[in-house]
């Protein structure tokens, strides 16, 4: 990944409106084929700067590319067309970022707020000690998907592979689909609803009961995701026993 | 009550390989049925920088005069691919300790002394506190397997960024601190429940091996917008390896933590049985930065047991750019002072043994989150004694290169050592003093 370029970057759509002094309407259109990402980022990066700043960006031709629109601290909204690779929003602050494609590991790791949907698959790691904000995963995502989760909110709409919501300390996890073999392993306090089968619970993860407070907040997270075709209703929801919080050696052999 | 060794008679004999400790720590576990968790670094006797000395200037080299000329300590770290390199007037930094380990008063007394002599401090598993922030003239903020209290508002507010691999008490091992260390501020910090025990992961949570650790690094570099330099931190065991490795990930500043390096709560059997001691890691990371092409061009820090200006001045003849330290800090502070003696015989300890930080009770308020003991300590007084202890280091340091004739510390080589055993001679590879040999070289 280099720091510099010297070729330009290649914008589009510049007919469009000024919303007041601050904000563009048009979409800012960046070719990744010829824009290198640094630049890519570094104008996201100081979006707030740019007077009047854009809101919409479109990303074309991202092949892959890793840090795709990480480190964002704005209410912008980045559409990005095509598959990406590792990290693809990571730390994410108040911006949407939508992917039309697949994600690489680590998707939207420690997001902080806003919004980030993939409309295909996500590897390993997706949202992975993410602390705030919503994930929306369309398909499937891959082992260890909210690894570490401090409060993120994350929405699958396919099945999560093994070790997903590992010390999973804060935040909801909802599987639309199946769970991988030792979902929630050594989960603190977040929350995981599964709709489908769950291959086998990690250390310390137990079922609870679906109660209505539950239905009502799975209600309102599928919503959010603009998945409203499931029941709540069909849903089971797992947690922590919270028998290891504290060491014990007569534990030792759960561990 | 056991009788002293003077009233010993001379018939009763110890075992060497069950003495008093080994029979006291069988006996301990077979009572409480859990290994010992503690803190500082290893106990154990291990080859170290005491088995080297310094040939000072004679008739075939010419010593600098001390006092009157000048003998340079400023460091630059960060100069591969950051934008904004670290600057420091010496090349001592203070490795990473968490606020939750240390009270936060010891955090800013870190950050004060660091600061009054113009040199780095380092936040740890837990994330930045806004006081280590204020105070830290420069800091490098950690990125830790955990992510506890990670945030990009601070990864952007750091001097620099720290991937901690692994630290040299307990390569290839994650943490624990203990329920009542977790303090409701440390709670919060944490995103965890107060008083439970919070495990740190022992590996990353988004990336394994050497390929994604670049990709890692990529990321960090791009929401810092490159202006910050990456280091990555290792415990020295494959050090050789792990060195090059970090280089081809992208690293500006390497940091191998011999396992002499401290901890804050970590198994007795992990800190004492994994790793290897820092003489041989500096060797073996600057023959993998020279191999590359790389020495002073990506920065190596070396941490493990460093204590005085001897200690730094041999780290860096070896090649080291920078040493850091963590226990010594402590100790500069005031820990396992005899002033609070009293005290630490009522926790079953004495000064100059106790090493329970995991504990929380350190009656010197440095590894506590108690506010009664916190109180103890005063940030301003802790400051200023960091600082001259820096100081005292700094000089010890010049002090040895102007005798080698060396007019900035960096200018040390192994050229100006000789070891005092043969281990140290083949670990660090310069003779033995008196002779021509370096044991394991030229097929001797």
């Amino acid at each position: 990944m280099g720091a510099g370029s010297g070729r330009r970057l290649r914008v589009g759509a510049s007919e469009g409106l000024t919303v007041g002094a601050a904000e563009t309407t048009a979409a800012e259109v960046v070719d990744l084929a010829v824009t290198p990402l640094r630049e890519l980022n570094q104008r996201l990066h100081d979006v707030a700067r740019e007077r009047p700043h854009p809101r919409r960006w479109r990303v074309v031709n991202p092949n892959g590319a890793h840090a795709v629109a990480c480190g964002l601290d704005a209410e912008v909204d980045v559409e990005i067309e095509g598959h990406v690779g590792y990290y693809c929003a990571g730390m994410n602050k108040m911006a949407t970022v939508r992917v039309r494609g697949n994600a690489g590991t680590g998707l939207a790791e420690n997001m902080m707020s806003g919004t980030v949907v993939v409309d295909g698959n996500a590897s390993q790691s997706a949202g992975a000690t993410g602390r705030g904000g919503l994930l929306v995963v369309h398909g499937d995502a891959a082992a260890r998907c909210g690894i570490s989760m401090k409060g993120v909110d994350i929405v699958v709409k396919g099945s999560v592979g093994h070790l997903s919501g590992f010390m999973a300390q804060a935040g909801r996890l909802v599987v639309c689909g199946d769970a991988g073999e030792a979902l929630g392993d050594s989960i603190y306090e977040a929350r995981l609803y599964v709709r489908g089968d769950v291959a086998t619970l990690g250390a310390d993860c137990v079922e609870k009961p679906l109660r209505d407070e539950h239905r009502a907040e799975l209600r309102e997270l599928l919503g959010r995701a603009a998945l409203d075709g499931f029941d709540p209703a069909e849903f089971r929801r797992y947690g922590s026993a919270r028998t290891l919080y504290n060491f014990k050696v007569d534990n030792a052999g759960a561990y | 009550m056991a009788a002293s060794d003077a009233q010993r008679p001379w018939s009763l004999r110890e075992s060497y390989l069950f003495d008093r400790s080994v029979i006291a720590e069988i006996q301990r576990a077979a009572g409480e049925g859990i290994y010992d968790i503690r803190g500082f670094g290893a106990k154990r006797r291990l080859p170290h920088f005491d088995d080297l000395l310094f040939l000072g200037a004679s008739i075939s080299r010419y010593p600098l005069e001390g006092y009157r000329e000048r003998c340079d300590t400023d460091v630059v770290l960060g100069t591969r691919f950051a934008l904004e390199p670290l600057r420091l007037r010496i090349p001592v930094t203070i490795a990473g300790m968490s606020f939750g380990a240390l009270s936060a008063p010891a955090k800013e007394a870190l950050g004060r002394g660091a600061s009054e002599v113009g040199t780095s401090t380092t936040t740890g598993d837990g994330g930045m506190t806004p006081e280590e922030r204020e105070h830290s003239t420069i800091l490098v903020y950690q990125v830790l397997p955990s992510r506890y209290g990670m945030n990009p508002d601070d990864l952007r507010k750091a001097d620099a960024v720290e991937v901690v691999v692994g630290q040299g008490a307990k390569p290839g091992g994650g943490g624990m601190l203990l329920g009542h260390k977790i303090s409701d501020r440390v709670a919060e910090m944490r995103d965890l429940p107060q008083g439970i025990d919070q495990r740190s992961a022992c590996r990353h949570p988004d990336w394994t091996g050497p390929d994604d650790l670049e990709i890692k690094i990529g990321e960090l570099r791009e929401i810092t917008d490159w202006k910050k330099p990456i280091f990555v931190k290792v415990g020295a065991t494959r050090t050789y390896y792990d060195v090059q490795l970090a280089v081809k990930a992208g690293a500006d500043v390497i940091v191998v933590d011999g396992m002499q390096g401290g901890t804050a709560a970590t198994q007795d059997v992990f800190i004492e049985h994994v790793g290897i001691p820092t003489l041989p890691a500096v060797r073996l990371a600057v023959d993998a930065l020279q191999e590359l092409d790389m020495h002073r061009k990506v920065q190596l820090i070396v941490s493990g047991g460093i204590r005085s200006g001897a200690d730094v001045a041999k780290a860096l003849a070896l090649g080291a750019d920078a040493v850091s330290i963590g226990t010594a800090a402590l100790i500069a502070m005031g820990d396992n002072s005899p002033e609070y003696e009293d005290e630490y015989r009522k926790i079953g300890s004495s000064a100059g043994y106790y090493d329970d930080w995991q504990a929380g009770r350190d009656p010197a308020g440095i590894s506590t989150q108690e506010d009664e003991l916190a109180a103890r300590f005063d940030p301003v007084l802790g400051g200023r004694r960091i600082a001259n202890y820096l100081r005292v280091l700094t000089l010890e340091t010049q002090t040895l290169a102007r005798a080698c004739g060396k007019s900035h510390v960096h200018n040390l080589e192994p050229e100006d050592l000789v070891a005092l055993t043969v281990e140290a001679a083949a670990m660090a590879r310069v003779p033995l003093a008196g002779t021509d040999w370096i044991p394991g070289t030229n097929g001797r």
